[in-house]
C-alpha cells in the first residue's frame, strides 16, 4: 500500500535524524573541553595550539561568538550548562554569571602572581583575568584632513563644536563597550559632570551603533572621522592599512578585561582546572600580549605594534562592582536622555 | 461521499461513517500538529512566558509590560517599525506583483533569466545588502551623490535593504498565484469584448487575491521582525526588532526581550485573522475542467515589460555585484588593489571552509525534510475533511514563525531543548537541531506557497477520487504532487537557500562541530574583516545559485512530464 510506504519512509527518516543525533552526542570523548569564548576567531587556533604544547591530551572545542551573544547563550543555558569553561569573555559578563551562581569557585595555581586588579576579589576566585580591553578613540587622519578636523587628545575635546556630527559611539544599551565608556565618564567626571559631558558629546554624535567594534571599523573605512571604540580593534585595522590614529584620551580610559572562569557542574572538571591553571601562566600571558598591550601577569607586557604605548598608565581605577550595581539605572537614564533622538541626519 | 462536507455537528444523527482515508488523514493532521507544537509552540512558550516573570522566574503579572510601556523610546520604536514595514510593503508588493504578472502572463523573452535574477536576493545572507549599501551609498560610496544630503544610515537605508530582501519572498507567492489561471475566463472576456483593463480587474486580480494578501502579510511581518538590516544600516533608527536585540544581547534581559517579542506577535494574529477572512471567500481557480492560460504576445506592452524587468534586474545585480567587487578589493577605500586574499577562509577562521560544508549539509537536510513535512502538512490542512477546529489551529500555528524574530526562536530553542528534563535534549548542540529550527523558522512562507498552490486546485479531484474509492494517498501522489510540482520545487529551493543564509536563529544553537558559513560571514564582518565577509557571502550566493541551476536542469525533465497537462 502506498500510504504505508509513505508513512514508513517519513517515520524512518525522522527516526534517522534522531538516531544520528544520539550518536553525535555519544561520540564526545572525556578529554574534550567545550570552551566558550569571545576571543577574536583568528587567535583561537594559536591559543589551542599553545595550550596543547603543554597538555596534548586535552582537546579544545571552541564555541566562539561576540560578547553579547556568548553571554546571552551562557545565561540561557543556565539550567543545563553546555560549556565546561569560559576562556576569554568580558569580566563584567562573568560577574553576571557569578551572580547567577553559575561559576565554580576555584583559584588556579599561581594566582598570587597575577596583578590583583586582574582577579576576582573573592577567595577562592570565580574568575581570573587575561588581558585588558581598553577604550580609545579611532581617528581617521585622511577623512579628518578632508574635513579640516584637529586631532582630539582628550574626551573633553570631543565636545567641541568643530566635531559636530563627526563622532560615532556604541549605544550602551546594545554594547558592552558603550557601557564601559559611559561608566568610565561617570567615574572620571563624577555623576553630574559625567552626564553634563555626555550632553555635550551627544550634540556631536552622528549616530549610535549597536556594536562596540563598529565605530572603529567605520572610522577605518572612512565612513566617519572619529569612532569611539577600543584600542585593540583600532590596532588591528591599522595593521591592515587603515589611516588610523589611536588616541588615548588624557583624562584616562575605561576598560574591561577578558577573563577565564569554570562553569559549575562541568563534567570535565579536572581538564577545566588544567586549562584554568594554564590560562594564567607566564607563557599564556606572553601569548595574550601578542594582541593586547596590557596583560594580567606583571612584567610580561611588551609594547604591541600599532598600540599606543601609554595605554597601561591611562587605565582608570575601574570600579566594576559600582558599574554592575548601577548598570540598570545608568542605562535607563541614558536611554531617556539620548535614545529618543530618532531622526538621523 | 460528498455529504461529508456537511457540518458534522448539525448532522449528528446521520453522521456519515468515517472512511479509512479520513482516519489516516486525521492521524496525519495530528502528526503535523504535534510536530508544530514541539518545534514551535513549546519552545516559544518557554521563551515568551518570561514576559510575565521576573529574573528569578517568579510570576509577576504584567509588571514587565507596564515597565516597558512607560519607556518613551518605545513609542518611537513602534511607530518606526510600522512606518518602515508599511513603506517597504507597499514598495515591494507593487514592484513584485508587476514583475510576477509579467513573468506569468506575458510573452517577453528571457523570463527564466529574469526570474533567476529576481530570486537572487534570497541567496544572499542578510549582511550582504548592508555591506553593499555602505560601499554604494556610504560616506565613501560610489553612488553617494544619489542620496544628496540624506544619509543611507537610517530609514532610507533600511527601506532599501528591506525591499531588496523581501522582493523574492513576495515574488514567490505571487508567481504561485499568477501561474495557475483558467484560460476559459480570459477567452470569455475576449468573446465578450471586455477591455484589457476590465479583464485585469475582474479576472486577473480576483484570481490572485489570496496570494496577494498572503504576500502583503508576509512582507509586512518579515520587515517588522527583521533585525539584521536595521542593525547594520539603520544607524540609531530604532525599531522593535533592534529593541529585542538591545534587551537580549546588549543587556541579557530576557524578560524584556520576551515582552517586545510578544508585542511583535500582533501582526501575526492580524495576518491570521485576515487570512481566515479571505480564505472563506476564495474559490478554486483551477477547477477540474480548467484550461491552462497561454499568454498572447502584445508588442508595445512587451517592450515596456521588458524594460521594467531589466531595470529591476540591474538594481538587484548591481547590489550583489558591488559586494562581489568589494570581496576582491584588498582594503576599501585605501588600498583598491584586487586580490584573492579575502577568499582564504582557513586563515580568516570563523569556521573556515568546514563551516561552508556544514552549511551545505544542513541546507540539504532542511530542503528534503522541510519540503516533505511542510507540503504534506499543507495538504492535510487544506484537503482533509471535518476536524475543522484542529485544522484551523494548525493553520494558525503555521503563521506564528513568521512573526517571531529568529533571535527569539533561537533563544527559545535553548530554553526548551536544553532543559535538563527534556528528553529531546539529546539533539542539542547537533546538526539536527539546526535543521529543525531552520525548518520552523521558514515554515510560514513555505506553507503559504503550498497553500496557494493547493487552494487553486478544485476539491473535485479529491471528491472524484473518493467516489472511485481511490485512496487519498494515491490522489496525493498521482495528482496533487505532480500538479503542484512547481510550487514544491520552489519550496525546496526556498528552504535550501534560506538555510544557507540564515543567521539569527542558528547563531545561538551551533556548536564547535556545526559552525555555519553564514555565521562565519557575520563574525568576520563583526571583526572588521568586511571584505572576507563579502567573500563568504559570495561563496554562499554562488553555491545557492549553482544548486538552483542544477535543480532546474535535473527537474526540467520531470516537470515537463508532470506539467504536460498544462499544454493544450
Amino acid at each position: 500500500m502506498m500510504k504505508s510506504i509513505i508513512l514508513k519512509s517519513v517515520l524512518s527518516s525522522v527516526a534517522g535524524v534522531f538516531v544520528a543525533s544520539a550518536f553525535a552526542g555519544a561520540a564526545s570523548a572525556a578529554s574534550e573541553l567545550t570552551v566558550y569564548t569571545a576571543v577574536e576567531a583568528e587567535d583561537l587556533k594559536k591559543y589551542a595550539k599553545n595550550f596543547n604544547k603543554d597538555h596534548p591530551d586535552i582537546k579544545i572545542k571552541w564555541v566562539r561568538d561576540s560578547t553579547g551573544i556568548i553571554t546571552a547563550k551562557l545565561l540561557a543555558e543556565k539550567n543545563n550548562p553546555q560549556a565546561d569553561i569560559v576562556w576569554g569573555l568580558a569580566a563584567t559578563s562573568l560577574m553576571l554569571l557569578g551572580e547567577e551562581g553559575m561559576l565554580e569557585a576555584y583559584s588556579p595555581k599561581g594566582l598570587e602572581k597575577l596583578d590583583p586588579k586582574f582577579r576576582d576579589s573573592a577567595n577562592p576566585t570565580k574568575w581570573t583575568g587575561m588581558d585588558a580591553w581598553v577604550a580609545s578613540i579611532c581617528f581617521n587622519t585622511v577623512e579628518a584632513g578632508k574635513a579640516g578636523l584637529p586631532i582630539p587628545t582628550s574626551w573633553k575635546d570631543l565636545t567641541k563644536p568643530v566635531y559636530k556630527n563627526q563622532v560615532i559611539m556604541p549605544n550602551p544599551n546594545s554594547s558592552g563597550t558603550g557601557f564601559l565608556d559611559v561608566s568610565s565618564w561617570l567615574q572620571l567626571f563624577g555623576e553630574d559632570g559625567g552626564w553634563e559631558y555626555m550632553d555635550g558629546l551627544h550634540k556631536n554624535i552622528a549616530r549610535y551603533t549597536h556594536s562596540g567594534s563598529k565605530p572603529c571599523k567605520l572610522a577605518a573605512a572612512g565612513e566617519i572621522p572619529i569612532g569611539i571604540s577600543f584600542a585593540f580593534r583600532g590596532a588591528k585595522s591599522k595593521a591592515k592599512g587603515a589611516p588610523l590614529e589611536i588616541v588615548i584620551p588624557t583624562e584616562g580610559v575605561g576598560w574591561d578585561m577578558e577573563a577565564t572562569a569554570i562553569l559549575k557542574g562541568s563534567k570535565n572538571m579536572a581538564a577545566a582546572k588544567t586549562l584554568a591553571d594554564w590560562s594564567i601562566t607566564k607563557q599564556a600571558n606572553e601569548m595574550y600580549n601578542e594582541g593586547y598591550a596590557v596583560v594580567a601577569y606583571p612584567g610580561v607586557a611588551k609594547p604591541v605594534k600599532h598600540f599606543p604605548p601609554q595605554v597601561a598608565s591611562a587605565m582608570i581605577q575601574n570600579d566594576f562592582a559600582w558599574a554592575a550595581s548601577n548598570r540598570k539605572r545608568i542605562l535607563s537614564k541614558w536611554q531617556k536622555r539620548y535614545d529618543s533622538k530618532s531622526d538621523p541626519k | 461521499m460528498t455529504d461529508q462536507t456537511l457540518p458534522l455537528e448539525k448532522s449528528a444523527p446521520i453522521k456519515p461513517k468515517l472512511s479509512r482515508d479520513d482516519w489516516v488523514m486525521r492521524i496525519f493532521v495530528l502528526g503535523i500538529g504535534l510536530w508544530l507544537v514541539v518545534t514551535i509552540l513549546m519552545p516559544l512558550y518557554a521563551m515568551l512566558s518570561k514576559a510575565v516573570q521576573n529574573k528569578d522566574g517568579v510570576f509577576i503579572g504584567l509588571q514587565n509590560f507596564t515597565e516597558y510601556f512607560s519607556t518613551p523610546a518605545l513609542f518611537n520604536s513602534i511607530s518606526n517599525s510600522f512606518f518602515i514595514a508599511g513603506i517597504s510593503t507597499v514598495l515591494t508588493i507593487s514592484l513584485a506583483s508587476v514583475f510576477a504578472f509579467i513573468l506569468c502572463r506575458s510573452t517577453i523573452p528571457g523570463k527564466a533569466v529574469f526570474k533567476g535574477i529576481a530570486l537572487l536576493p534570497l541567496l544572499a545572507p542578510s549582511i550582504l545588502p548592508g555591506i553593499s549599501f555602505v560601499y554604494l551609498f556610504g560616506q565613501q560610496g560610489v553612488l553617494k551623490f544619489v542620496l544628496g544630503d540624506y544619509s543611507i544610515y537610517g530609514p532610507i537605508g533600511v527601506v532599501m535593504g528591506e525591499v531588496f530582501y523581501t522582493f523574492p519572498h513576495a515574488l514567490m507567492i505571487l508567481i504561485a498565484a499568477f501561474s495557475i489561471a483558467d484560460a476559459r475566463l480570459f477567452e470569455a472576456a475576449v468573446v465578450l469584448r471586455t477591455s484589457r483593463i476590465r479583464t485585469f480587474f475582474t479576472v486577473t486580480l480576483p484570481g490572485i487575491k489570496y496570494g496577494l494578501i498572503s504576500a502583503i502579510f508576509v512582507v509586512f511581518t518579515l520587515v517588522i521582525t527583521d533585525f539584521g538590516i536595521p542593525k547594520v544600516i539603520g544607524g540609531q533608527y530604532n525599531v522593535l526588532a533592534t529593541d529585542i536585540y538591545r534587551q537580549v544581547i546588549g543587556q541579557q534581559n530576557f524578560e524584556m526581550g520576551a515582552v517586545v517579542s510578544v508585542v511583535l506577535l500582533f501582526p501575526a494574529f492580524l495576518a491570521f485573522a485576515v487570512d481566515r477572512f479571505v480564505q472563506r471567500k476564495q474559490v478554486a481557480m483551477l477547477t477540474a475542467r480548467a484550461v491552462p492560460y497561454e499568454p498572447k504576445p502584445h508588442a508595445v506592452l512587451n517592450r515596456i515589460f521588458f524594460i521594467y524587468c531589466c531595470l529591476i534586474g540591474i538594481m538587484i545585480v548591481g547590489i550583489i555585484g558591488m559586494a562581489a567587487y568589494a570581496s576582491f578589493v584588498t582594503f576599501w577605500p585605501y588600498n583598491m588593489a584586487l586580490s584573492l586574499n579575502n577568499y582564504d577562509f582557513d586563515l580568516m577562521d570563523g569556521g573556515g571552509w568546514d563551516a561552508f560544508y556544514n552549511s551545505l549539509e544542513m541546507a540539504a537536510y532542511v530542503a528534503v525534510f522541510g519540503t516533505t513535512i511542510i507540503f504534506t502538512g499543507a495538504y492535510m490542512v487544506e484537503k482533509s475533511k471535518g476536524f475543522k477546529f484542529m485544522r484551523g489551529l494548525i493553520q494558525f500555528f503555521c503563521m506564528i514563525p513568521m512573526a517571531v524574530p529568529g533571535m527569539v526562536l533561537g533563544l527559545a530553542y535553548i530554553f526548551f531543548f536544553n532543559h535538563p528534563d527534556n528528553p529531546l535534549g539529546i539533539i542539542y548542540g547537533t546538526l539536527p537541531i539546526l535543521v529543525i529550527v531552520t525548518i520552523a523558522h521558514f515554515y510560514t512562507v513555505s506553507h503559504l506557497t503550498a497553500m496557494t498552490a493547493l487552494k487553486q486546485m478544485d476539491p473535485e479531484f479529491e471528491t472524484v477520487s473518493a467516489s472511485l474509492k481511490v485512496p487519498f494517498v494515491r490522489t496525493f501522489l498521482k495528482v496533487t504532487v505532480p500538479v503542484c510540482l512547481p510550487a514544491i520545487l520552489d519550496i525546496s529551493i526556498y528552504l535550501f537557500v534560506n538555510a544557507m543564509t540564515t543567521v539569527s536563529a542558528v547563531i545561538f544553537l551551533y556548536s564547535s562541530d556545526t559552525s555555519l558559513a553564514s555565521i562565519a560571514a557575520l563574525n568576520m564582518d563583526d571583526a572588521g574583516d568586511v571584505a572576507p565577509a563579502a567573500a563568504m557571502c559570495m561563496v554562499i550566493v554562488a553555491t545557492s545559485a549553482s544548486v538552483r541551476v542544477l535543480h532546474a536542469l535535473l527537474t526540467r525533465g520531470i516537470a515537463r512530464k508532470s506539467q504536460a497537462w498544462r499544454a493544450r
